[in-house]
């Protein structure tokens, strides 16, 4: 092998040096930037953080995949099969056509409020045909009908420090987040109808929050609370949802 | 260099076969185009039973969940082995690597060669003198088919399954036929992989197995005392 002489001491720790320091460099800006996502710590967090970064200098404004009317699934799959029943006051809530449903908004939000199904229509309906692309590998497409979150993050005036919003549903235990620019690509969907009619319950009615950039674990059902934050370590254990606590991305934009 | 890349590549790939498998047996289901799921019709099913209980796979037995690590693993060893083939690229066009080592000379890019070095294999004939410092024209073709063909294809189907990834670029999944299209080709492609993998160690076996790791390891081609 080749013997260490001192040129090759000397260019190793200049190497070296130079890699410390660019490291730290790298780590400030990414901070700087947004670049580190809640779930950096562990084993796997170089690689989470690598992949979140890399999706937040390329691809952070860049729209959904959109498909045209005749790509739309004819038999979709709503995952629903062996879920969880969702308890009597959901069931009396769709009885009366889920017309007492809430949504309440609170957090880094200059006035916290609650909106039923009817006020989020008001502030205007968007839709968009994109696909649900589930971890596990299967996918489908729909035409999804709702409000932007980023409308009611607007209607509540959400605080300039706000960087996640943490969202809620009535299955407990249920939540996940998304960062500041997802909530505000219009995209990000608060949906209430699907192919021209209401969001089925297995599909997530009344309220499903669509993130069509990630994957389907991202796109809770059953939407009732939305929290904006400036600090996501203070909800659960600090990762940013249930799905990282059970070792799945936080970023699910893969 | 050659070495230490090859030897990371190694480890990311086991890595990477291990954790997509256990991915496979939360829907071993494949299809065709864009969309597929348990109502549509499959392209093939791996008649495995799966970790979903929505799937039906006829087994009355559900798999345990290891999604959750297999993913982080998957996606953060994929790193590794982009980043090594990056550097590992880099290195292999600036030091002539590719051009000495790799990309078969004109004279030996001929159905003669290729016929020559394959009955050579079958009559498990000794290397020449010039095989036990390089490769011939039969390991040039799969080396150059591994790391200029699979390699780039499995890692571009991969992104082309990422939904941020081809908001960005949709072509990259459009031109493969759609997202369960790049599934489909992602699955086979590993399983060519995995089939190089059991030639290349069967061969490494053949032709002396302490020996050629040695020479993998060390960068020696010839016993010691041979050289001395």
């Amino acid at each position: 092998m080749n013997p260490i002489t001192r040129r090759r001491l000397i260019y190793g720790s200049a190497a070296a040096v130079a890699g410390v320091a660019g490291l730290a460099a790298a780590d400030r800006l990414a901070k700087r930037y947004g670049l580190i996502p809640p779930d950096s710590s562990g084993i796997y967090g170089p690689g989470e953080t690598l992949t979140y970064a890399c999706q937040r200098l390329l691809t952070t404004r860049t729209p959904a995949r959109e498909f045209p009317r005749s790509m739309i699934s004819k038999n979709p799959f709503a995952n629903a099969l062996y879920a969880q029943p969702l308890g009597d006051d959901f069931r009396k809530m769709q009885d009366r056509g889920f017309k007492d449903w809430r949504l309440v908004v609170d957090g880094t939000v200059a006035h916290p409020m609650s909106f039923s199904l009817a006020d989020l229509k008001s502030l205007g309906l968007h839709s968009q045909i994109t696909e649900v692309a589930c971890e596990e590998g299967w996918s489908y497409i729909a035409e999804w009908i709702g409000t932007p979150l980023s409308a009611v993050l607007r209607e509540a005036e959400v605080l300039p420090q706000t960087q996640y919003v943490v969202y809620r549903t009535i299955e407990e235990g249920a939540w996940e987040s998304i960062d500041i620019r997802d909530a505000s690509d219009p995209h990000t969907l608060l949906t209430m109808g699907m192919n021209d009619g209401d969001l089925p319950v297995p599909f997530g009615g009344p309220l499903r929050l669509r993130v069509p950039r990630q994957l389907g674990y991202k796109s809770l059902k059953y939407i009732n609370r939305i929290t904006a934050t400036d600090n996501i370590r203070k909800f659960g254990r600090g990762l940013g949802g249930v799905d990282p606590e059970y070792g799945y991305s936080w970023y699910a934009g893969m | 260099m050659v070495r230490v890349t090859h030897w990371l590549t190694f480890i990311a790939f086991i890595a990477l076969l291990v954790t997509g498998g256990e991915i496979v047996i939360s829907h071993p289901r494949f299809y065709w185009g864009e969309v597929g799921n348990v109502n549509t019709k499959p392209l093939f099913v791996i008649p495995i039973p799966s970790s979903r209980d929505t799937v039906p796979t006829g087994y009355n037995y559900v798999m345990p969940d290891q999604n959750g690590w297999s993913r982080s693993l998957h996606f953060e060893a994929a790193w590794v082995a982009v980043l090594t083939g990056l550097v590992y690229g880099i290195y292999g066009l600036f030091s002539g690597h590719f051009k000495k080592d790799l990309i078969a000379k004109r004279r030996d890019w001929t159905w003669r060669a290729y016929r020559d070095r394959t009955a050579k294999y079958l009559r498990r004939a000794p290397p020449g003198e010039a095989e036990e410092i390089s490769y011939n024209v039969l390991q040039r073709t799969a080396y150059v088919l591994v790391i200029f063909v699979l390699f780039p294809l499995i890692i571009w189907t991969g992104l082309a399954m990422s939904p941020s990834f081809t908001a960005a670029f949709p072509a990259t999944v459009e031109l493969l036929g759609g997202r369960q299209s790049a599934r489909t080709i992602h699955f086979f492609v590993s399983w060519l992989l995995l089939l190089f993998l059991f030639v290349h160690v069967a061969m490494v076996a053949l032709s002396g197995f302490r020996k050629r790791m040695r020479a993998m390891i060390t960068g020696y081609t010839r016993d010691r005392e041979e050289s001395q």
